[in-house]
């Protein structure tokens, strides 16, 4: 925006983190749609990738692909190298005990699902419950909801205000009925932007003997996560939302939890002896591992963990927090604009609506804007039942975005108001 | 910005804002329900057909501005028509928003929604009260869905 050379770094510094240099290492960044700069804030959804990442898969097909823990050959014992280094830096980066707490998914859907049908299959029964919150994801709530279907069991829902925190009496509540087999709930919802206060949701559900499943998906890019300190049962989420290759997903689960669990899925690669008559399955976390991984994909993810380290979470969360104290303030300043979901602690996504106008719409002008932003139900369809919305638009912010990215996207809205008067 | 008033046409602008035939027919001799799975969008469409006319037409629902002009557009459309012409304004209008054919005479003032074929993921949006429509003549009891 400024014209003065001598000022041209201002807008691009925040945090004390370098953006030009940050966007620099974004290669998709630098593109033109429909004629505009992208201005890419639909990272909720999915963030982009930096270039460290799309080299180390790069370089892992390139030079030394082969299948892991089975050949004898070099190329086998490179990739199953570079496979569990990632596993230890997962380890590392939410400060597990063990890298057998640590287990390779597809997505935090699947994640989830994993405890679901193994946890879940093995220990509920008729009659028990399971509580969840009311601002979750379909993937923290339909999983739950076949779990109840297949043994009996009910799911019980916390509420939230209208700020969109949750009612913390309610959810306590809800732990008291002494039929709860484990509280599931997330930890920063897409739809609302709410960060949930998990640490004490999970001394609730312990004080009564309840395990707990926290869902990462959103929280995992903005929030330093120690589970050791959080000491719940299980972390799930998503290496896409954190700058990795898609398709990867990772699930945290105690150790002695995930050793009383039975297999998730059968196959190769998680048994120790198979004979017809008997399977002996493999240890930790091998025995959640059915299959061929997604191997360039989870050394992806290592790499990113890396490129995000480097830069440093708490530098990352303060320039989101700022950035996105800057949108609400623009945001609020629109008429008819009304942002859907004001918790107290909140991180780095404003959904809103706008009077008369469907969400939708909203997505197609600003997409000739050049601005990405998501317009729907974010797969939180209680979400929007419980505002009385068929939708809203959302726009997410990542490490790389910038307060003229902000600008550009208010500018683009004016533009959506302007169309409709 | 004018690339948008293509897709956004005054005739679109205001059948979202004033929408026509918005209202329930209270004793249709035909409805359905059409759903758009994407976004939710919801809409509800209801006939009165004697003699294989379409007699009247209504919709009701929350959509995006085409969806909603869209499906008013549709009433007006198909009002008074046989309902035997329904599939083949159907295809016509399908054809319109999804290719770069010309728009034929016979389809009017829903030629006013071509601009839809530039924009592929808002052609479900065009034609979600055209399923619905399609779903009631064939008297589908689940709502009918656009994926």
């Amino acid at each position: 925006m400024s014209a003065s050379p001598t000022l041209a770094i201002a807008p691009t510094a925040s945090a004390g983190l370098d953006l030009a240099r940050i966007r620099a290492e974004f290669p998709i960044l630098r593109q033109r749609v429909h004629g505009k700069p992208l201005v890419y804030l639909d990272n909720a959804a999915s963030a982009q990738r930096p270039k460290a990442v799309i080299d180390a898969i790069s370089e892992c097909y390139s030079t030394y692909y082969a299948n892991i823990h089975r050949g004898v050959h070099l190329l086998s014992e490179r990739s199953t190298a570079a496979y569990e280094g990632a596993r230890e830096k997962v380890r590392a980066f939410l400060n597990a005990a063990s890298v057998q707490e640590i287990i390779f998914t597809r997505n935090t859907t699947e994640s989830i699902n994993l405890v679901a049908s193994s946890f879940g299959g093995s220990t509920v029964k008729t009659g028990d419950e399971i509580v969840i919150t009311g601002m979750e994801h379909h993937s923290n709530i339909v999983p739950w909801q076949l779990l109840c279907e297949r043994t009996g069991a009910r799911l019980k829902v916390a509420p939230f205000t209208d700020a969109g925190e949750l009612i913390l009496d309610e959810y306590e509540r809800l732990l008291d009925s002494g039929r709860v087999k484990l509280a599931a709930f997330v930890h920063l919802s897409n739809a609302l932007g709410t960060l949930n206060p998990v640490q004490r949701m999970i001394e609730l559900a312990h004080a009564r003997g309840i395990p707990t499943l926290v869902d990462g998906a959103q929280s995992i890019p903005h929030v330093a996560v120690d589970v050791r300190a959080l000491d719940c049962e299980f972390y799930a989420f998503s290496s896409h939302k954190i700058y990795g290759p898609s398709g990867v997903g990772v699930l945290y689960g105690k150790q002695a939890l995930l050793e009383a669990m039975p297999p998730y899925q059968g196959g190769g690669d998680m048994i120790r002896l198979v004979t017809f008559e008997k399977t002996e399955y493999a240890d930790l976390p091998n025995k959640f591992e059915a299959g061929t991984p997604n191997i360039a994909g989870v050394i992806g993810l290592g790499a990113a963990l890396d490129w995000v380290n480097a830069i440093g979470l708490d530098a990352v969360a303060a320039h989101e927090h700022e950035l996105l104290d800057y949108a609400t303030a623009q945001l609020q300043e629109i008429p008819g604009l009304k942002i859907m979901g004001t918790a107290r602690d909140k991180a780095a996504l404003a959904a809103f609506t706008i009077q008369g106008i469907h969400p939708h719409d909203i997505g197609t002008i600003l997409d000739r804007e050049g601005v990405a932003i998501r317009a729907g139900h974010h797969c939180a369809q209680p979400v929007m039942q419980r505002y009385g919305v068929p939708a809203t638009a959302r726009a997410s912010f990542a490490v790389y975005n910038t307060r003229d990215e902000v600008d550009a996207l208010v500018k683009a809205l004016w533009k959506v108001k302007e169309l409709f008067e | 910005m004018n690339d948008l008033r293509d897709l956004y046409q005054e005739v679109i602008l205001d059948h979202n804002k004033r929408p026509r035939n918005f209202r329930i027919l209270p004793q249709p001799t035909h409805h359905a329900d059409g759903v758009n799975p994407l976004c939710g969008d919801r809409i509800s469409v209801f006939l009165d057909i004697e003699d294989g006319i379409i007699r009247d037409i209504a919709f009701q629902g929350a959509g995006c501005a085409i969806s909603s002009a869209s499906a008013s557009l549709m009433t007006e459309a198909l009002k008074g028509k046989p309902v035997a012409e329904v599939e083949h304004l159907f295809e016509a209008f399908h054809n319109v928003v999804t290719t770069d054919c010309e728009c034929p005479r016979g389809l009017g003032k829903l030629g006013v929604l071509a601009g839809v074929r530039d924009y592929p993921s808002r052609v479900k949006c065009a034609t979600l009260a055209w399923h619905a429509v399609r779903a009631a003549l064939e008297r589908h009891a689940e709502p009918v869905a656009t994926e």
